[in-house]
């Protein structure tokens, strides 16, 4: 998994709440039983004008010039939320999507996230908004920052936001690690639960 | 102090506090679909990893296979046969318990689990699928996950999870007749919103809770998600407990006897503290039905579509405006008498023998509105070979429903089938997201009773005014 350290980026505000898995990668995108082949996909009931077909919206804020080189998303309340499907994430960090800036996110969604080397930072309505308005006058100029190390966002007018993020899932992103692998370490204990839990619980096991 | 159901789980399965807020925690089983698991079983078989336990493991096909009588593995979804070919394939090198098509025990996975006995009271169950939190309603703690993570609980056997906060909600009161189990929860969305769940693991209680069969207990639980919560759980009493009994991998005899002393101590202590308690009155509550695109967005039946202009919320405002545009709805029009073009009844929140017995006690003698297309589609092989049993089956078709396979169908669009373009569906699922059902297709939900009153009228329907 590719290391979240710091990132100075184009960001795209899509201020909409509640946008939901089934928005970010529609059902029907994805095709193949892989994690790749989805970027395409991403968003495609907004960026394309008719379902199915290719050719781009240009109303919808991807498919303009400046934030199509967009690394950091802001978007409204609860974005992610709806299907589990990791496809979502797949389908944002295949476009170059590095990190999402909202007030909240569906709960599925943000682990997904975390496990796919995107960061998702959490900050109020009001400032998602301001970070929104800053961008928007100039958004090949103004940038954002986000520095996981020190927890911390920077607007382009310099105001500085610190944000919070599980100490596990900021280690996994700055390191880069494999869940499975760092778990596997804890093998023995793991097997010796299972075998006291088996005496305990044995209508458990088949 | 006194602990919650959540707690008693939680601490049950913690093999190892690792510090900074996240434990290591015990995953009793694993249920996979061939829409997200055939990716899990795949991508953990090219990283050289083994599944840990392939017994408590278990796959069935349901998003992506046809519906249709005679169904085999082409599907009308583009590139499906692919998913249902390397699901089975994925399976059997793994060796976990597969409900092929074919096999009587097929269905919606959510549907299955409690059928087969396999989500049980007190156990930990995760599958790829948001709508896991239905079994929530056997007392099972349940939730969706992520492909990654289900790798991550295949191979170890764990998932890495941080405390969710806690909550009650307790529905209180009496239930009328022609209210159901689907607008309790749809009526908890409206009031507090689609998020207003996030972040907790909830409780549902109360008198009008308690009183519920399991099977509506499991309609209830099933839109969790669409509150936001991480799960919702119901305390599994003698109801549930008569439920389990004979189930094919529930357990039975002596064991049975112990797992249900065990289950028995599940229930939060009269003294839990919920880090949030909300209620919920049910004496005054009418059938609901969606007008928008959020499950938030519901109203009862005999309102109307709601004025964004009265919204003060300014986001709530504009995602009220952008879905009534979508669903080609003015503010002030009443909600009954909204002319529809078909009717379907069908997915994990309302599709088993209960669900279709509601409907039928409608539709029998009767027959749909000229011009509406009206599907069933019962939820697992199970419920399909009981409804037939008893004749069921005979009720939709002669009241002009197609009666079919089970599996997910119409309830989200792959790319398959679909209702087309602009299409106005009074639908037993759980999502009215725009596109869910198919390209522009505008959704609203509601009960079975409710979807088969509007079939039979051509527009929405209050169940209330037919008798039954
Ligand atoms: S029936 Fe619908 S909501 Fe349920 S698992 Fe299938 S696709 Fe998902």
């Amino acid at each position: 998994m590719e290391k979240f350290t710091t990132l100075t980026a184009v960001a795209a505000p899509l201020l909409r709440i509640n946008v939901d898995t089934d928005a970010i990668i529609p059902s029907r995108e994805m095709k193949k039983v892989a994690k790749t082949g989805l970027a395409d996909g991403l968003f495609a009931g907004w960026r394309y004008l008719t379902p199915g077909s290719r050719d781009e919206n240009p109303a919808f804020i991807l498919n303009q010039a400046p934030y199509r080189r967009a690394r950091i998303l802001l978007s409204g309340a609860n974005f992610g939320c709806g299907s589990s499907r990791e496809h979502a994430v797949w389908a944002l960090a295949e476009w170059g999507i590095r990190a999402i800036v909202a007030p909240g996110f569906g709960a599925i969604f943000q682990g997904n996230c975390v496990r796919n080397g995107i960061l998702p930072v959490v900050l109020d309505d009001a400032v998602v908004e301001d970070l929104a308005r800053q961008v928007s006058a100039d958004p090949a100029g103004r940038l954002l920052t986000i520095d996981l190390h020190a927890c911390r966002l920077t607007a382009p007018d310099g105001t500085a936001h610190s944000f919070e993020i599980a100490p596990a899932d900021r280690e996994m992103l700055l390191e880069g690690l494999d869940a499975i692998a760092l778990t596997l370490k804890r093998d023995e204990t793991i097997l010796a639960f299972q075998a006291r839990d088996r005496q305990r619980r044995p209508w458990i096991y088949l | 102090m006194g602990r919650t159901i959540i707690d008693k789980i939680w601490a049950e399965h913690q093999i190892a506090d690792l510090g900074d807020g996240t434990s290591l925690v015990y995953i009793d089983r694993v249920f996979l679909h061939e829409r997200t698991g055939s990716v899990a079983l795949k991508e953990l078989a090219a990283a050289n990893r083994r599944v840990r336990n392939p017994e408590q493991v278990f796959c069935t096909m349901d998003h992506i296979v046809d519906t249709l009588p005679g169904r085999g593995d082409a599907t009308r979804m583009p590139g499906g046969t692919e998913f249902i070919t390397e699901t089975r394939a994925a399976a059997r090198a793994a060796g976990i318990n597969l409900f092929d098509l074919g096999d009587d025990r097929q269905g919606i996975v959510h549907v299955v689990s409690p059928e087969q006995g396999i989500a049980l009271p007190g156990v930990t169950l995760v599958c790829p699928d948001s709508h896991t939190c239905t079994l929530g309603g056997i007392g099972a703690l349940a939730w969706g996950i992520g492909t990654t993570e289900a790798e991550h609980a295949l191979a170890t056997k764990t998932l890495v999870l941080r405390r969710p906060k806690s909550m009650r909600v307790s529905f209180e009161g009496a239930l009328a007749r022609g209210v159901t189990a689907k607008d309790m929860i749809l009526k908890l969305i409206g009031t507090y919103s689609a998020s207003g769940g996030v972040g907790y693991a909830i409780e549902l209680t109360g008198a009008v809770v308690r009183s519920l069969p399991v099977e509506a207990r499991l309609t209830l639980c099933n839109m969790g998600v669409e509150f936001g919560a991480w799960t919702v759980i119901i305390a599994p009493d003698e109801a549930v407990f008569d439920y389990v009994r004979g189930r094919p991998f529930a357990p039975r005899g002596a064991t049975l006897d112990q797992a249900i002393a065990h289950w028995r101590t599940l229930a939060s202590d009269p003294d839990a503290r919920f880090d949030r308690e909300l209620a919920v009155d049910c004496n005054a509550l009418a059938p609901q039905v969606t007008w928008g695109t959020s499950p938030q967005h519901v109203a009862a039946i005999d309102g109307t579509v709601p004025d964004p202009a009265a919204e003060p919320d300014q986001n709530r405002r504009q995602a009220m405006e952008r879905a009534l545009q979508y669903m080609a709805l003015a503010p002030g029009t009443r909600l009954a008498g909204l002319p529809i073009q078909a009717a379907f009844i069908g997915s994990c929140t309302n599709s088993r023998l209960s669900d279709l017995r509601a409907a039928a006690t409608l539709l029998r003698g009767r027959h749909v509105a000229a011009g509406i297309r009206a599907i069933c589609v019962p939820g697992s092989s199970q419920v399909k070979l009981a409804a037939e049993r008893e004749g069921l089956h005979r009720v939709f078709l002669d009241a002009g429903f197609e009666w079919r396979e089970s599996g997910c169908s119409m309830c989200f669009f792959a790319g398959g089938e679909s209702f087309g373009l602009e299409e106005r569906v009074v639908s037993s699922t759980n999502r009215n997201f725009e596109n869910r059902q198919g390209p522009r297709t505008r959704t609203h939900l509601a009960s079975p009773l409710t979807v088969a009153a509007s079939a039979l009228s051509g527009h929405l329907a209050d169940p209330r005014a037919l008798p039954g």
